[in-house]
């Protein structure tokens, strides 16, 4: 029996433990410095807000682990040494494996801004983090988060449910302008604002300012702007966590390198998830993919493999989703945030301002390549049949109410949105 | 408009406080009036009246007192009559004495001779009760026994006052008896009562508007209220305690069903019960908390529909038309509720009085039936249980709306499910035995069915299932356990449905391809602590036997991933099938 070790319990750590233990009977571990059991990432912000406890986070029951005989140990990898095959863990000692699988995630950015490791500076990626930022908002009035990512707006939102004022400072010109297209992005900076959240757009973080106690009491903007706080959120992106790989042998670039196995270049060592890299090019994907979902689908990827049947990371359309505030977004195939010199798109929006619907498609050959919607949920069963069958703009519209997937009785905008589709693509055509 | 919620707050404690007040704040005194307008046995009545001299001209001070003395002198009336019409030792001897070999009946008449209306009582009851011992080798054990059931049913039913009238007499002797505020007032302390409470609540709820619509569950576990902390737990000993008054005190509580005389007459003309002033608060319950349910997830169509059509069947269904059917002389009658989950249905009273009715009657009957065998099945057919149990049901109303605040109590461990399966198929065999036993009975006019009495088995079953688990655990423990207790690990009306939703339904929860994040709102806030994310999270549709359909689950998942659906059959036990990942065939 080989001995399979799995650094990191995050998703995509234990989904790969979850299906090696469906596949085989080799002794498998988990390590993670964070918590001893697998919780939802994802969740962190409930937790702050009280919608959830910690608890209620955890996707198993406590004793689904003993049951499934994947070992757990609460320790954080210092070393990994290839040549002997053997882990330092920092309390425990050494471990010995024979199959090793990095699954380390990522850690919050920081851009050595002047003032970034005051009292009440934090980022939010761990559940430490979270508990820091449960005595850091402790009592405070004013909180300044950097970076108009998704975790800033969650960060921001948790916040909110304190009564603690946000301002938000935002290096584009819309919200999420950098992922986003332009309307979509306005209409998400409009429902932020509505949520009364200060939102500074083209404004950047020039120096954080600290009392005599060495904590945070006011910001500087790249405007000269003094804002005052007690509080800092850092979310400038997050990027691999792979320091404790430094010479070990297990090449690098900003995340872990690896090939389609999800292989790195050393025998028997396999990275996948957040801290990974990818040595080739996907169409329509970064190589560095840090979402819940590549995380998984490398799991069950992975899992196979070492499994003795060698699959290939070959993940099918890009779907993402996410909530702002109240208002649910979701994307199949590639909306990107500015068109391509080959794509053309329409876009509908409701006249609440808080739905839309963004389509884009193939100027020539008319292939349906990408929508975004926002307040109006879908079926990514469809999508993902329509984007991998190369269907036409003019198919996908057609069966638009098809791939409605709201709740029974909810008003259905299907209708209207074809009919503008068509006025507006007769237009065009003309 | 900041003002509103504390204002509201303050005045629904002020109501709140008034009422439980008016739970003590009352004097009693007994009349011969009273007594006599309550017992039409005269004889019975003088009897009350001399053990209950010193209840008579005197206020009792408190409700605890005066029911303690009339419940002695309940108790006093029985024991004399007992010792005056009871068989002496000797008396038994006597009788064994004469019948060594064989029982003869006739023999009663020498032992009881001389003529008297004890003896003429012994005679013939003896005769009655003993009949069956004639001609048989008979011991003076068989005697001794034949004794004590005379004594047990014989004389305190026809002298004194047997188990039933003495609980109907200490309820309706002490709500005659009060002289209180309340009282000379009904309708001045329902205001200052229940109607400050609705004022105030509204008050405290409709600034919510004000709010973006959206998921409101900010907070949730950090309130006293919501997290089995120590509000919570108060809330639910109170609740706990009224439904124990309601069930199996309710002599105690007459205050405050007095306060709702006046809607009662308005409605039937009658004065109101215990039963009465439970449904009008109930009622008003699903109405204030409906509004507050709509405002929350006024987001949701799914939801506000639901939710007003719970607030319609409660109101409209199981408060007035019943109250309306006997102010036209009717009988009483639910057209929504449903055998097992009312066990009662097929209780030789209740089927008399419909078929008493004429042809009004008779299809309540026929109603009450087709509902249980055409109903139930085609409805969770095309639809799923939820039908009924989130949008018709009186117990699901209540759990949709005032136990709301409460969905996310539900225990989700696996282990709990294991109970739930045992312990919910296990009322739903106790209803169907016992209801057969009672229909048994009833065309037989046996009471022992093989190895039981129907009338104990129907007795039992009222105790505890109908009155002590849906009423005391099924609500008071809201606050405790999550709002659908009852509905998950009780109501056999629920096991029946959920049989038919698992196995024969076009209804089941789609899950969105591979958008799950795992996050784990949709399993927190699933009243019947089913662990939605298990199916969610490996893509896998949700058919559930205990899923009530309320939609929360799909409307809290922050992702977009549940959706309640009917479709057709095929399929709809899919397997776990994740989208988006090439190459990959999940294992089991
Ligand atoms: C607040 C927040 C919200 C998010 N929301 C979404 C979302 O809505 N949708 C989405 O797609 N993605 C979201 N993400 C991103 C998503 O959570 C990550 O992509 C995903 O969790 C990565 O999973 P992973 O298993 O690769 O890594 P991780 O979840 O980071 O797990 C890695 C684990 O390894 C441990 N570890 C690392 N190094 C060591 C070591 N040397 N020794 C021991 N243990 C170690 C870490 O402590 C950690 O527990 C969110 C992230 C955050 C922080
Ligand atoms: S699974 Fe969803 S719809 Fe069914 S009872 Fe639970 S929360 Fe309600
Ligand atoms: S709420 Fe939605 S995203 Fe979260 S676990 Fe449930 S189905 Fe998944």
């Amino acid at each position: 029996m080989k001995h399979i070790v799995i650094i990191g319990n995050g998703i995509s750590g234990i989904t790969a433990a979850r299906n090696i233990r469906k596949r085989s009977n080799d002794n498998i571990t988990v390590i993670s410095g964070e918590t001893e059991h697998f919780f939802s990432r994802t969740a962190l912000m409930y937790i702050y807000m009280g919608h959830m406890k910690y608890e209620n986070t955890k996707p198993y029951e406590d004793w689904f682990w003993k049951k499934n005989k994947i070992e757990l140990v609460k320790d954080v990898v210092e070393k990994v040494n290839t040549e002997s095959k053997q882990l330092v863990l920092r309390d425990k000692g050494n471990l010995h494996y024979d199959v090793l699988v990095i699954a380390s995630g990522s850690k919050s950015n920081k851009f050595g801004w002047p003032g970034q490791d005051l009292k009440g500076v934090q980022g939010l990626y761990s559940f430490q983090d979270l508990q820091l930022m449960e005595e850091n908002s402790k009592n405070i009035k004013q909180a300044v988060i950097v970076g108009g990512g998704l975790i800033g707006i969650e960060m921001a939102e948790m916040l909110l449910t304190r009564k603690i004022q946000v301002t938000f400072l935002v290096r584009e010109n819309e919200f999420w302008s950098n992922v986003l297209p332009l309307q979509e992005a306005n209409l998400i900076t409009r429902h932020v604002r509505s949520h009364h959240v200060d939102l500074k757009l083209n404004t950047e973080l020039k120096e954080i300012q600290g009392d005599a106690n060495g904590k945070v009491k006011s910001i500087v903007t790249n405007k000269g702007e003094v804002i005052d706080c007690q509080f800092v959120g850092l979310t400038v992106g997050v990027s691999p966590n792979i320091e404790f790989l430094k010479n070990s042998g297990i090449e690098t670039k900003r995340g872990v390198l690896v090939n389609k196995f999800l292989e790195t270049n050393v025998k028997d060592v396999y990275a996948l998830g957040d801290c990974v890299e990818r040595k080739y090019e996907l169409p329509g994907r970064r190589t560095v993919e840090q979402v819940w979902y590549t995380g998984r689908m490398m799991g069950e990827v992975v899992a196979q493999t070492i499994c003795g049947q060698k699959t290939k990371y070959e993940p099918g359309p890009w779907f993402n989703s996410a909530k702002f505030f109240d208002i649910e977004y979701q994307t199949y195939g590639n909306v990107w945030s500015e068109l391509k010199p080959n794509e053309t798109e329409f876009y509908w929006e409701h006249e609440s301002g808080t739905k839309c619907v963004h389509v884009i498609w193939d100027k020539i050959t008319n292939q349906f390549l990408g929508l975004n919607t926002f307040g109006i949920r879908m079926r990514h069963e469809c999508f993902d049949k329509w984007l991998r069958e190369k269907k036409s703009i003019d198919f996908v519209m057609e069966h638009l109410a098809e791939a409605n997937f709201d709740p029974e009785f909810f008003e259905t905008h299907e209708g209207e949105i074809i009919r503008k589709f068509k006025k507006a693509t007769s237009i065009i055509s003309q | 408009m900041k003002y509103l919620k504390p204002l509201g707050l303050a005045l629904f404690i002020t109501g709140f406080a008034i009422f439980n007040i008016s739970f003590f704040w009352s004097s009693y005194q007994l009349t011969p009036e009273i007594v006599k307008g309550k017992i039409s046995d005269e004889r019975k009545a003088t009897t009350l009246l001399q053990e209950a001299r010193d209840l008579i001209g005197t206020d009792a001070s408190s409700n605890f007192k005066f029911v303690a003395a009339l419940s002695a002198a309940l108790d006093k009336v029985n024991e004399n009559q007992l010792s005056v019409f009871g068989f002496t030792n000797q008396e038994l001897d006597q009788l064994a004495a004469y019948n060594k070999e064989k029982f003869s009946i006739a023999s009663v008449d020498s032992v009881f001779k001389s003529e008297n209306e004890q003896n003429a009582f012994k005679r013939k009851s003896f005769k009655d009760y003993g009949g069956w011992l004639d001609g048989q080798a008979t011991s003076r054990e068989q005697i001794q026994n034949v004794a004590d059931n005379i004594k047990k049913y014989g004389i305190v039913n026809q002298f004194g006052f047997d188990r039933y009238a003495v609980k109907d007499l200490k309820y309706s002797l002490t709500k005659a008896s009060a002289t209180s505020p309340v009282k000379s007032n009904p309708a001045l302390f329902l205001f200052l009562t229940i109607g400050l409470c609705i004022i105030g609540s509204l008050l405290y709820i409709l600034p919510k508007l004000q709010l973006p619509a959206g998921i409101k569950n900010n907070g949730v576990f950090f309130n006293a209220m919501k997290n089995v902390q120590w509000l919570g737990i108060l809330t639910g000993s109170w609740l706990i305690l009224f439904y124990v008054l309601l069930y199996f005190y309710p002599e105690y509580m007459t205050n405050w069903v007095i306060m709702v005389d006046p809607v009662s007459k308005l409605l039937s003309g009658n004065e109101a019960g215990r039963f009465f002033l439970y449904g009008f608060i109930y009622t008003l319950c699903i109405l204030v908390m409906g509004v507050r349910m709509i405002i929350n997830y006024r987001h949701s169509k799914y939801q506000i529909l639901r939710t007003c059509s719970v607030m319609f069947f409660q109101t409209a269904f199981a408060f007035l038309i019943p109250e309306i059917m006997i102010r036209l002389n009717q009988p009483y009658f639910d057209f929504k509720n449903i055998w097992p989950l009312d066990y009662s249905f097929f209780f030789n009273n209740r089927i008399d009085t419909l078929l008493a009715n004429g042809g009004l009657g008779v299809f309540m009957l026929v109603w009450g039936i087709a509902l249980i065998i055409i109903a139930v099945p085609v409805l969770v057919y095309f639809f799923g249980k939820r039908w009924y149990c989130s949008w018709v049901c009186g117990c699901g109303g209540l759990a949709e709306t005032l136990g709301d605040p409460y969905r996310q109590l539900s225990n989700k461990k696996l282990s709990a499910w294991k109970i739930e399966r045992w312990m919910i198929h296990s009322v739903l065999v106790f209803a169907v035995v016992m209801t057969a036993g009672v229909l048994y009975t009833y065309f037989t006019n046996s009471s022992w069915v093989f190895f039981f009495d129907s009338y104990k088995l129907r007795e039992v079953y009222g105790a505890f299932i109908g009155a002590g688990f849906a009423g005391v655990v099924g609500t008071g423990f809201y606050p405790l356990m999550g709002n659908r207790t009852w509905c998950r690990f009780g109501c056999p009306l629920a096991a029946y449905l959920g049989i038919i939703q698992r196995f024969k339904s076009r209804f089941r929860i789609t899950t969105n391809g591979g958008q799950c994040i795992s996050c784990g709102n949709c399993s927190t806030y699933c009243e019947m602590g089913i662990d939605v994310r298990w199916y969610a999270q490996r893509g896998q549709n949700i058919v559930r036997s205990s899923c009530v359909g309320c939609g929360v689950c799909s409307s809290v998942c922050p992702r977009g991933v549940l959706n309640l659906e009917v479709k057709e059959e095929d399929g709809r036990f899919g397997k776990a099938i994740l989208i988006g990942n090439n190459g990959i065939r999940l294992a089991d």
